[in-house]
């Protein structure tokens, strides 16, 4: 009763003063359940009922003396039960209002004659009574409970000997029952209802935030969480917290109100503590009542959400309704799933468990009256109490660690790259069914912390014969404080223990979660220490569990920390100096052996760039480039793993080239191994970045391997990185052609269709590589590869669709190629594409365009038939990324081939931006820029306006790049604008005569001629000047 | 003893012993002498290590502490079982001892295991083994019942006939999968710290190991 009525009942918020149970139907129901066992107590146990309590029950009645009647002594204000304890003292004594009660005959007796109000009576007995339990069967009952050692109290009664005694404990026994009749029928009830839950809450908040911010007209001024953080069962409450429901707190600021600190809770919404300082800590107390919903409760506080919730409900009750009736169904369905691993879950099965003791118990009892049952069952009840308080702790403790660790995950910054996401803790369900090995392992890890190094060994071995593969034993060995002794064990001397203990390590660190656990508790400094082992075994175990704990971020940064890089490139050494005379002991590896978990340590740790620098300067790579002579595939794996890893970085990739590890790298795209010829490709695709290097490919023969590794698809990460080497290597032209010798761009077209994003990406990046060749355009054509480029061009992927409008447009060089092009709209798309958010995609598709317009029939009426299209370019001319601004310029240059599409653009006001980017240093920029100024020319008064826009000035510098293609559009953009007459002032004025004088040397002809006629044109009007003057 | 005997035995046994080469012996033998002491050789009798004298060296050089596991080792090393160790046992045994191949130093453990020498390991004799290999848990219903489970869990895992006991073929297998089972019953061997301790000190100047 005790437990049911702290836990479950639903008390009001403390600050109402006295305590009072809150009306609600849950309360009503335990308060039904205590009644009715009152009631039928006289009968059900006439012995017991007559038992005296040890202090009276008391509390403030409202029912009239004059309701009793036979077996009462009543008068006006009192009345005396005729029953009376051995002191001759009644066991009722009402004196008008209050009421004492001794015995459960009299309480059964008195809930009788008050019929009506009985509810009443019962629900004031029950607040004005804190502890009944206690008031009844005494204090050092109660307490000792509290202590669990029902053993102490069981001896103590059967000691005494005394009837009375053994009747107490009866009632104590029937007390308990109660206790858990009670908790299960409110767990039932608690479960009827449906509560708040993580999506609820976030959907209810999203939806506020939707109408929140500055103004009159919104709900609320503003609606935050105060955690960024989310777990992945949807809640933000730190784990310690999401025990007791709890889901999210946010802080509310409504117009009329301050700042409002909530929690969101599985029961409810209500007020807490707020942050108490400026760490943010939040008390997490209880301030308020407990609402049904956040609207409820703001309704509850703001006055003014209130009445702008009214005018905005129409809209908001709509959404609302559709918002809420997807997640409705959802809770149900997820009862007993990982979202609410509130309270009732855990209480439940330690209900069960409890019941299943205290069936047994009970069967005893009736079997064998005998002092022996007592002693036997309840030190199993105890013992299983003192493990559930053992979980409980331990619990409790990982969980507020996990907590902290997540304000580390967050304030750590974000220098390295790639991280591997951590994932939250999934703690075993508590009310789970525990497998048998759960057990077994407990028990193991009770001899592994309680034995000699020779107990620690058996049970080390036979631990180790678990299936730690499988995530219940992993779990297991976590939970039941496994971690922590192997851990500790690391730090003995005891060579055994330490080998026996990493074997364990190394199987259950594949586990995610263990992996997290190990570095929270500190292991991996202690792995690295053990890397300086002179037992070569120790050493190689190290190094394995190290590389599968270095998963993740943070426990890469602990090892470089702690020194691990150095050490594990010194591992790497062992297998160069095999002269070193071999040890007898027993727990020596193979010195190849050593040099491999080294390697595959070093893999792990090479994901992040910090250990890629530390790993080169320990002197790394020249290790890794020797050990990649070996032909050992498992020592191959990991030596080519981490040196692809590590070619993201560009002193990696110099070195590459100069330790000569290409040749090593196309050697092993021989093997048999897929998964080294995966990583030898990828290794390549990284480093083909350079020219030198994808030459060398070309020199040691790697063509060929990577063209027939293409036609084996299904193994699909290899098959990506092969094409990501071939997209690479064939940016050099000889490569293509290498390539289209061995029928690779025919089997590339075949990989147009049916594959991953990741295989898509390289496969259209090599074709568009190819395609700039003529005779690979053709055959892209003939084997039927536009179709399927074209049908690309309405992906998501921005790397996709930057290599996609990249081959598109090589096709659309091809006349005929064109003509597949337009028939497929392809056209369209591609325009629709310069729409994208992304700069590249945006870029990239405009020089698609360039070639599209060129050759395409009719292209002119082709542009013109796009809605706003002409619009969408000219405004492209406000971007501020160099590439998009000139690959728009060309684009341009490509339109305004078109005297109507020139006026419609120059109506746009092509000029004026135009103009406005002459100011520019980028030669690519320039040459496009002045083709568009030239082309643009050509219409109206477009060159008085250039002018206008003092877009001269600015050309005649760029005259002094260097770049001759610059040189030839600028000198064409000069001749036009020459045609005006102030023009050739300005460019007078800016000394371009003298430079133009020079490019009239040039070799380019077109150069030449620009260039002069530009000069004519400057000349002429001098001549016409002064012969205005002379005459 | 003159230097001509000594030189006779230390090739003797070093023609015997395939572990030590001849400096190594001699060394040992040197050692042994120092450790008896200074006692002439009195005609038919043998000179050597007692009981005793053997355990303190165990303890105080080699850091074993299991008393019983003691005596199993110098009756290991006693070949003769006349309650000493002579120098030749001593060269013999210490080779198994510090440079034993696997396959010899499983036959010496299962020798030193094997309490009564019937040439099996009985659960009772696990049980006497592994009797002070538990932290006696005050809260433990019988103290003995860990130790149970514990020979159980070595059974379980050894014993692959289950004949409830370990024949030497058990003990083998066993072994072969998991060395780190050799010791399973107690350290009978020295750990390797001590271990390259002790080489290091003996083979480099034995005179000056006076101080055992």
């Amino acid at each position: 009763m005790g437990v049911a009525l702290a836990r479950s009942a639903q008390w009001t918020a403390a600050r109402y003063g006295t305590r009072a149970l809150e009306t609600t139907p849950l309360n009503e129901a335990i308060l039904e359940e205590i009644m009715m066992f009152v009631e039928s107590f006289i009968y059900k146990h006439p012995q017991e009922a007559k038992y005296v309590f040890v202090e009276p029950l008391e509390w403030k009645t409202n029912l009239d003396p004059s309701a009793f009647e036979s077996g009462y002594i009543v008068s006006e204000t009192t009345v005396k039960s005729e029953e009376v304890d051995k002191d001759g003292q009644p066991l009722l004594f009402l004196s008008v209002p209050h009421i004492k009660i001794r015995s459960f005959g009299q309480l059964s007796r008195f809930l009788l004659t008050a019929k009506d109000t009985k509810l009443k009576e019962a629900q004031a007995c029950i607040e004005a009574n804190e502890g009944p339990v206690t008031k009844i069967l005494g204090l050092d009952y109660n307490t000792m409970k509290e202590d669990t050692s029902v053993v102490n109290i069981l001896d103590k009664i059967t000691k005494e000997e005394d009837p009375a005694s053994e009747i107490k404990m009866k009632l104590g026994k029937l007390l308990e029952q109660l206790d858990l009749h009670l908790l299960n029928h409110s767990l039932r009830h608690i479960s009827l209802e449906i509560r708040l839950n993580p999506t609820i809450v976030k959907n209810d908040i999203e939806l506020l935030k939707h109408f929140s911010g500055k103004g009159e007209q919104t709900v609320l001024e503003s609606i935050d969480y105060t955690s960024d953080y989310e777990f992945s069962n949807g809640c933000r409450a730190p784990p310690w917290r999401q025990i007791h429901g709890e889901i999210c707190y946010v802080l509310v600021k409504p117009h009329d109100v301050e700042t409002l600190c909530i929690t969101c809770s599985a029961e409810g919404v209500f007020l807490n503590g707020g942050k108490t300082n400026d760490e943010g800590e939040i008390n997490y107390e209880r301030k308020s009542e407990i609402y049904k919903d956040l609207v409820t409760f703001l309704k509850e506080k703001s006055a003014k959400f209130s009445e702008n919730m009214s005018k905005q409900d129409v809209r908001f009750s709509e959404e609302w309704k559709k918002e809420k009736e997807e997640p409705k169904e959802a809770p149900k369905k997820e009862e007993a799933a990982a979202p609410r691993k509130a309270l009732p879950a855990s209480s439940k099965s330690m209900l069960e468990k409890n019941q299943i003791n205290f069936g047994k118990s009970q069967m005893t009892k009736r079997l064998e009256p005998s002092l022996n049952w007592k002693a036997t069952i309840d030190f199993k009840e105890h013992k299983s109490l003192l493990r559930d308080i053992q979980e409980e702790k331990r619990g409790g403790r990982l969980e507020s660690k996990s907590a902290e660790k997540i304000e580390e995950m967050i304030s750590e910054s974000s220098s390295e790259s790639e991280e591997d996401e951590e994932p939250p803790d999934h703690r075993q369900e508590a009310n789970a069914d525990l497998p048998s090995e759960y057990w077994q392992i407990q028990k193991l890890v009770k001899y592994l912390k309680g034995g000699n190094q020779t107990a620690t060994v058996i049970a080390l071995c036979s631990m180790k014969d678990f299936n730690l593969a499988q995530e219940t034993c992993q779990l297991a060995i976590r939970d039941v404080g496994g971690l922590e002794v192997l851990i500790n064990l690391l730090d003995t001397d005891e060579v055994k223990c330490k080998i026996g203990s990493l074997k364990i390590l190394k199987e259950i660190s594949h586990n995610p979660q263990i992996r997290r656990n190990i570095v929270d508790l500190g292991g991996l400094p202690i792995l690295v220490n053990i890397l300086d082992s002179p037992h070569k075994s120790l050493k190689c175990l190290a190094a394995e569990t190290i590389a599968n704990v270095a998963k993740f971020r943070r426990a890469r940064r602990a090892v470089r920390r702690h020194g691990g890089i150095t050490k594990l490139v010194a591992l790497l050494d062992c297998a160069q100096n095999s002269g070193e005379p071999a040890q007898s002991s027993l727990y020596d590896a193979r010195d190849v052996e050593v040099a491999r978990c080294g390697a595959l340590a070093l893999w792990s740790c090479s994901k992040s760039y910090a250990n890629k620098e530390a790993i080169r300067r320990a002197g790394g790579i020249l290790l890794l480039a020797g050990l990649l002579k070996t032909s050992h595939e498992n020592m191959l794996i990991p030596v080519v793993g981490t040196l692809q890893e590590c070619a993201s970085e560009e002193n990696y990739r110099a070195a590459i080239k100069a330790e000569r590890i290409i040749e090593n790298l196309v050697k092993n795209l021989n093997s048999e191994n897929e998964q080294l010829q995966e990583h030898c490709a990828m290794a390549i695709y990284q480093c083909a970045e350079d020219k030198e290097t994808r030459d060398l490919v070309r020199l040691h023969g790697g063509l060929k391997p990577l063209a027939s590794l293409l036609n084996n698809t299904d193994n699909k990460e290899r098959l990506a990185a092969v094409t990501g080497a071939i997209w690479k290597c064939s940016i050099s032209k000889e490569n293509v052609t290498k390539f289209r010798e061995y029928k690779a761009i025919e089997t590339l077209v075949g990989l147009l269709t049916d594959q991953p994003e990741e295989v898509l990406v390289n496969v259209v990046g090599a074709l568009g590589e190819c395609c700039q060749e003529y005779e690979n355009r053709v055959l892209v054509r003939k084997c039927g590869g536009i179709q399927p480029l074209v049908n690309l061009l309405v992906g998501i992927n921005q790397t996709l669709l930057v290599n996609v409008t990249k081959a598109v447009g090589a096709c659309a060089v091809e006349p005929e190629s064109m003509m597949i092009i337009d028939r497929l709209d392809g056209v369209r798309l591609l325009w629709s594409l310069l729409k994208n958010p992304h700069p590249d995609v945006k870029a990239s598709a405009a020089w698609a365009l360039c070639p599209c317009i060129q050759n395409a029939k009719d292209a002119g009426e082709m542009v013109r038939s796009f809605v706003g299209g002409l619009e969408l370019v000219v405004n492209l001319l406000k971007s501020d990324n160099k590439e998009v601004l000139a690959s728009v310029c060309a684009a341009i240059t490509n339109i305004a081939k078109d005297q109507e599409n020139l006026a419609v653009i120059t109506d746009h006001g092509v000029v004026p931006l135009l103009s406005k980017l002459a100011n520019t240093n980028n030669d690519k920029l320039r040459r496009h820029l002045a083709e568009a100024i030239s082309r643009c020319c050509m219409w109206g008064r477009n060159r008085v306006t250039f002018g206008e826009y003092k877009a001269v000035a600015p050309l005649v510098r760029y005259l002094k790049s260097n770049d001759a293609n610059v040189h030839r559009a600028t000198a064409q953009a000069l001749y036009q604008l020459s045609e005006d007459a102030d023009n050739c002032i300005t460019m007078h004025e800016n000394g371009a005569v003298k430079l133009l004088l020079d490019m009239v040397g040039s070799p380019d002809q077109d150069l030449q001629e620009a260039a002069a006629g530009c000069i004519s044109n400057i000349r002429r009007l001098a001549l016409a000047t002064e012969k205005a003057r002379y005459t | 003893m003159n230097r001509k005997k000594l030189q006779k035995l230390t090739d003797t046994l070093t023609k015997n012993c395939k572990h030590f080469n001849k400096f190594e012996v001699n060394c040992l033998i040197n050692l042994f002498y120092n450790l008896v002491g200074e006692v002439t050789e009195w005609q038919g009798i043998t000179i050597g290590l007692d009981r005793n004298a053997f355990r303190n060296i165990l303890h105080m050089t080699f850091g074993m502490t299991d008393d019983m596991i003691m005596d199993r080792v110098f009756r290991g090393f006693d070949k003769d079982n006349d309650g000493c160790v002579n120098v030749s046992e001593w060269i013999y045994g210490l080779s198994i001892f510090l440079r034993g191949t696997l396959e010899e130093k499983m036959k010496y453990c299962f020798e030193v295991f094997d309490l009564n020498g019937d040439g099996f390991i009985s659960k009772e004799e696990m049980f006497h083994m592994l009797k002070n290999s538990l932290l006696k848990q005050p809260s433990e219903e019988d103290p003995d019942e860990g130790i149970k489970d514990l020979v159980e869990i070595t059974l379980k895992k050894m014993d692959h006939d289950h004949d409830g006991k370990l024949s030497f073929t058990d003990y083998e297998q066993a072994v072969r999968e998991e060395t780190l089972l050799l010791e399973a019953f107690g350290p009978c061997l020295p750990d390797p710290k001590t271990h390259m301790e002790f080489e290091a000190q003996v083979f480099k100047d034995p005179n000056e190991f006076n101080d055992i």
